[in-house]
């Protein structure tokens, strides 16, 4: 099984964290993975973008290019620009907190859930990601909730361990969500 | 030691100081700078030296010094960066200085773009500096090589006294992999005996120099220095064959590219199509006797760059004028998809059938 995920939206919403996260709890399972990011010549709020792999066998490429069987949009542009990388059948998860409008494809699976909501909800504007995160782990089970959870606290340190609670919950709502 | 999760630019850093290397001298540039910036975190805190020299010129001249008084030492850069730092790898060349320079490459000429690209492959395998020298060119192709590799090349620096170059692109920069820290050295180094460390009184000083005005004894120096590359040559080549048995075509790919092809060549066996890979892992020394083993079934080879063909140049040496070759590349930053490459082979397989 090999899935190939790309995660965009704008700078700030955390979605090369939340890439991350994913690639991390991968390793944590002893799976093959790679992320990618995009880099270029960028603004505070610009675009951004990261390409992740988990897979049973070696990666080989890092790059995805139209054959994503996943995609986590958090804002307009990055629906625009990569709903067309998605393989047919492929799932479409789109923040229907930023994003009105619905996808143009029809052969994907989409799914709209409202991150920022959720995450204003649980507190905290800021784990709209991990909000997208979780509902993505809940349709694809490409690793486990906990192995993420090992990796926030990796990620975190010590010291911001007391975030990994609302990390957590954020989680679930995102998984609630697409249930 | 378990395996991390590292950007690859951080990775080589990490993989340097485990080498023992605790100086390293550069300037900023897109896209290697999380390799500096480690350094410059990192180094302090086990008593070595970080430098932010005002140019890559400066940066190169300091690792001259540096080198040496026989520490291990490293600078890095991307492409418009190295093609300043030539002069100083060639004088490095000439005095014996052992040290490792790190290309994250970028497209050109010029100052160019910042995203991957291979164009380098001439100025780093046919020497960027004046004079008659060669170094050894490690491309990994994955994280875990480019920490191996780095690790390596430490010690191959100081067993025969040359630069090593370790040249990867953005991508290989810029990704993250799990990579794991492994003791390899088991590499007899010899003492260097030669490094200005202070005579305290009890011996001639050691001179670093790569001035000789006498031609006699320049030949006879670029003699020694040949006969060392020679060495290199036989006992350092490295590379990976990948589904050769049975192929049809011969793909030859390094780096970030070689990964895209393998794809393509996975691709392509499911489609009932054979193709096999030659991937380089040292770039000079070219693996020149992979070719000598491409089996009887193929009839074509598919050299694929970054570039708008470069090695495909050593292909051509290794080949001997037995196979035809053909040339697929993307430049300027942009980076072949493995359905272009797929398409390629199938095209060339159609007309060579």
């Amino acid at each position: 099984m090999t899935e190939k995920v790309i995660m965009a939206g704008f700078g700030g919403q955390g979605v090369m964290s939340m890439g991350q996260l994913l690639t991390y709890a991968g390793m944590i399972e002893n799976k093959q993975v790679s992320w990618l990011p995009s880099y270029g010549p960028e603004m505070r709020g610009g675009t951004a973008n990261c390409a992740v792999i988990v897979s049973e066998s070696p990666v080989g490429s890092p790059i995805i290019t139209t054959d994503a069987t996943s995609a986590i949009v958090m804002n307009l542009p990055s629906l625009v620009k990569f709903e067309e990388n998605l393989k047919a059948n492929g799932k479409l998860l789109i923040n229907s907190s930023l994003i009105e409008q619905k996808t143009k494809r029809e052969d994907v699976e989409a799914y709209y859930i409202p991150a920022n909501e959720i995450a204003n909800e649980l507190g905290n504007n800021k784990v709209a990601n991990m909000v997208m995160l979780g509902a993505f782990l809940e349709l694809t089970k490409i690793v486990n909730v906990e192995s993420v959870i090992e990796a926030l606290k990796k990620v975190f340190g010590p010291a911001k361990e007391h975030l990994v609670p609302l990390n957590k919950q954020a989680l679930e709502r995102g998984a609630a969500a697409v249930k | 030691m378990a395996k991390v999760l590292m950007k690859g630019n951080e990775a080589i850093a990490a993989a340097a100081m485990k080498a023992g290397c605790k100086y390293f001298f550069g300037y900023p540039i897109t896209p290697q700078n999380e390799l500096p910036e480690f350094m410059s975190r990192e180094l302090p805190k086990i008593g070595g030296v970080f430098v932010q020299a005002e140019s890559e010129v400066a940066a190169i001249n300091m690792i001259y010094g540096a080198a040496g008084t026989g520490a291990r030492v490293m600078t890095s850069s991307s492409s418009p960066g190295m093609a300043l730092k030539q002069e100083g790898i060639s004088y490095c060349a000439g005095a014996e200085l052992p040290c490792v320079i790190v290309n994250i490459s970028r497209g050109g000429p010029g100052l160019g773009g910042i995203q991957p690209s291979q164009a380098d492959y001439f100025m780093t395998t046919r020497g960027g500096g004046n004079g008659d020298y060669r170094h050894p060119v490690y491309a990994p192709a994955t994280l875990q090589e480019a920490v191996d590799l780095t690790m390596e090349a430490f010690d191959v620096a100081d067993y025969y006294r040359t630069p090593v170059i370790v040249m990867g692109d953005g991508m290989i920069g810029q990704m993250m992999e799990p990579v794991e820290f492994k003791e390899t050295s088991n590499r007899e180094l010899p003492a260097k005996d030669w490094a200005t460390t202070g005579t305290e009184g009890k011996r001639q000083p050691n001179i670093i120099n790569s001035l000789a005005l006498d031609p006699a004894e320049l030949e006879k120096h670029c003699h020694k220095l040949d006969a060392r590359y020679k060495e290199i040559e036989e006992k350092e080549v490295r590379h990976e064959m990948y589904k050769m048995e049975g192929a049809e075509i011969v793909l030859v790919a390094y780096g970030t590219t070689s990964r895209i092809v393998k794809n393509a060549i996975d691709a392509l066996q499911k489609e009932g199509i054979k193709a096999g890979l030659i991937r380089p892992i040292t770039l000079w020394p070219f693996p020149e006797k992979a070719f000598d083993a491409i089996p009887e079934t193929a009839k074509v080879i598919l050299t694929v760059e970054m570039s708008t063909g470069q090695m495909i140049d050593d292909v051509k040496i290794a080949n001997k004028g037995r196979l035809p070759i053909e040339f697929y590349g993307r430049t300027g930053g942009m980076i072949p998809t493995p359905e272009a490459i797929m398409e390629q082979v199938k095209e060339i397989l159609g007309g060579v059938k």
